[in-house]
């Protein structure tokens, strides 16, 4: 035992810790299925952003004229104008239910974190994320059903009456109710549960330490959630807000349902007069589209594609600069 | 405990009076859910002076030290029987509220807590904000140097009052935390172990710190830390508990000299020359 330190290492590193197995087969197949499931996910996204421009591409080269309502005829007037008050209605439907959704979110979170008792909250808890199971055609029927002629019976005429100078509440309320408020209630109701789990979770986060120095500087509950919750919670609460606007942007049947389109732009809410959404006038014109009608279609679909993603880096981005 | 004191204390600013705030606490009680944490403690804490309360871990001191700006109410199930007096007003009078005690009875907690998405400024005048929504500029600004100053912090931020406080030392964050505690111009300031995650030269400086904010606060001390009490305290009381599950109880209290050199209990003994705990 007296050979010098580094001769041990050496041959400590030279034999003892020499296994003859650096690759382990099981390490190699995990790293290569995991590897694989990542790359199916950018193939398939590549694939469906592919197929969107390859069938969209004859829609977006062809003469304005054959492009669409009447292009069949040559009276077409041209792709931009066409996709234009859909992505308008898309837009609107979708930032009307972000504007419900959104505080009615932030409040409902809130009192889940902070103010319910602890039986009462686990309860609302379970409830708001049942309202994320519910398919959307079934909140399509019932808003059609149940919350278009109520709200166009007894909500939205006082609104006209009483506000109508305020351009989004004049002109002819629809008495069916299949309007633009409609639609953004409606959307709002499904994008609800995203936007009040993501900000319950942020809002359970924020450390105790901050809320005790909140409280003891004399701060009321709501003073203390002000000063210590909400500026923790701020990026979580935008990340999901994000995340329910990509879902209201996308979301098809209940709007197609719903809503009585027109080939408008018009922010007003209760009107016969709506911008149809590019989701909700893809699954309705579909069934009776051929030829070139079905590449516009399709090419509708690929700027609502290009929406999303960008909602969605967007929410990424927000999400990862949030403060720790 | 008339409730016309409760009204007068809670509405008058204190601004500018030098009265002496002194705490007297009788067969005070303190309960999480059904365990008892606290058992009968009588104490006096004097005026401008410190106070330091010291005792083995889970003896309830920290316990106390919150029971006497309501903090402990905080967590779920903690109740109180027995009095907390602040110069004859009861702090658990039925018309009292516990968001105005707080006001009037300031915290610095075990670790820095500045609020992270705030500036330096914008901490200091957190709690300010709270009683005064439009505070002027020259105001704010009269209110930041004030407390930094007071805090031995402004000359180390002076040139960065809008940098994140969350960007401080852990030293720094403590004085920050001083700083903003004093801001709103307490009668008391409690401090529940503020030094124990701060570097020899932070406590230093919030020892040194503590013996200046002395002159205008009444400053009562949790520490495990026995040189430091020795070093920054006039009085100091020790708490213990018999075993697990039983209540702490105050054992003595008296000079800071006398506890530490000639006291009376035989634990507080052990306790101070490292024996136990």
């Amino acid at each position: 035992m007296s050979t010098d330190i580094t001769d041990d290492i050496n041959r400590d590193t030279g034999d003892d810790f020499a296994s003859g197995q650096v690759n382990r087969v099981g390490d190699r197949v995990f790293s290569g299925m995991s590897r694989g499931a990542g790359l199916v996910i950018l193939v398939t996204l590549a694939g469906v952003a592919l197929f969107l421009i390859w069938r969209a591409l004859p829609a977006l080269t062809a003469d304005p004229s054959e492009i669409g309502p009447g292009g069949s005829e040559g009276n077409g007037s041209g792709f931009l104008p066409y996709v234009g008050t859909l992505v308008f209605g898309t837009v609107w439907a979708s930032v009307i239910a972000l504007s419900i959704a959104v505080p009615f979110g932030i409040a409902i979170a809130l009192f889940i974190s902070h103010y319910a008792p602890r039986r009462l909250s686990r309860t609302l808890g379970y409830v708001i994320d049942l309202l994320a199971a519910i398919p959307s055609v079934v909140y399509g029927l019932w808003g059609i059903f149940v919350l278009a002629p109520a709200m166009a019976k007894h909500v939205y005429p006082w609104f006209n009456d009483h506000l109508g100078f305020i351009p989004f509440f004049s002109g002819k309320v629809l008495a069916s109710g299949r309007s633009m408020a409609t639609v953004g209630l409606v959307l709002a109701v499904m994008i609800l549960p995203i936007i009040t789990a993501i900000s319950r979770e942020v809002f359970l986060q924020t450390p105790r330490l901050n809320e005790e120095a909140a409280l003891a500087l004399g701060a009321t509950r709501w003073e203390m959630i002000r000063i210590a919750v909400l500026p923790y919670g701020r990026s979580g609460v935008i990340s999901g807000a994000m995340l329910g606007l990509g879902r209201a942007l996308g979301e098809t049947m209940a709007v197609a349902l719903i809503l009585a389109p027109a080939n408008v732009y018009s922010f007003k809410l209760f009107t016969s007069q709506n911008p149809n959404t590019i989701a909700a006038n893809i699954a309705l014109q579909f069934p009776e589209s051929t030829g070139l009608e079905v590449n516009t279609l399709i090419a509708t679909g690929l700027v609502l594609f290009a929406i999303t993603l960008f909602v969605n880096v967007m929410s990424r981005r927000v999400s990862r600069g949030r403060v720790a | 405990m008339t409730n016309n004191d409760t009204d007068q204390r809670t509405t008058s600013t204190g601004a500018g009076s030098f009265v002496e705030h002194r705490i007297t606490v009788r067969d005070l009680n303190i309960f999480y859910g059904k365990f008892r944490a606290i058992a009968d403690v009588d104490m006096d804490i004097e005026p401008q002076s410190v106070t330091a309360l010291i005792g083995p871990s889970g003896c309830g001191k920290s316990t106390f030290l919150r029971s006497l700006n309501r903090m402990h109410e905080v967590i779920d199930g903690a109740t109180v029987e027995g009095s907390v007096q602040i110069n004859g007003v009861d702090l658990y009078g039925p018309r009292v509220d516990p968001v105005l005690v707080r006001r009037k009875i300031g915290m610095v907690f075990q670790r820095p807590n500045p609020f992270p998405t705030m500036s330096i400024a914008e901490n200091v005048l957190a709690g300010k904000r709270l009683n005064q929504r439009r505070l002027k500029k020259n105001e704010a600004d009269e209110v930041v140097e004030a407390a930094l100053r007071d805090s031995n912090l402004w000359e180390e931020v002076k040139d960065r009052l809008d940098a994140p406080g969350g960007g401080l030392s852990g030293g720094q964050q403590q004085r920050l935390c001083i700083a903003r505690a004093i801001a709103v111009e307490p009668e008391v300031l409690l401090m529940d172990e503020p030094c124990s995650a701060l570097d020899p030269i932070s406590t230093l400086a919030v020892e040194q710190l503590m013996l200046e904010l002395k002159e205008k606060y009444t400053i009562v001390i949790v520490t495990h830390n026995m040189q430091q009490a020795a070093r920054v305290s006039e009085r100091t009381a020790f708490f213990n508990i018999e075993g697990t599950g039983k209540p702490g109880r105050l054992i003595e209290m008296d000079d800071t000299a006398v506890i530490f050199s000639n006291p009376i209990q035989q634990a507080t003994q052990d306790y101070v020359t490292g024996r136990f705990g």
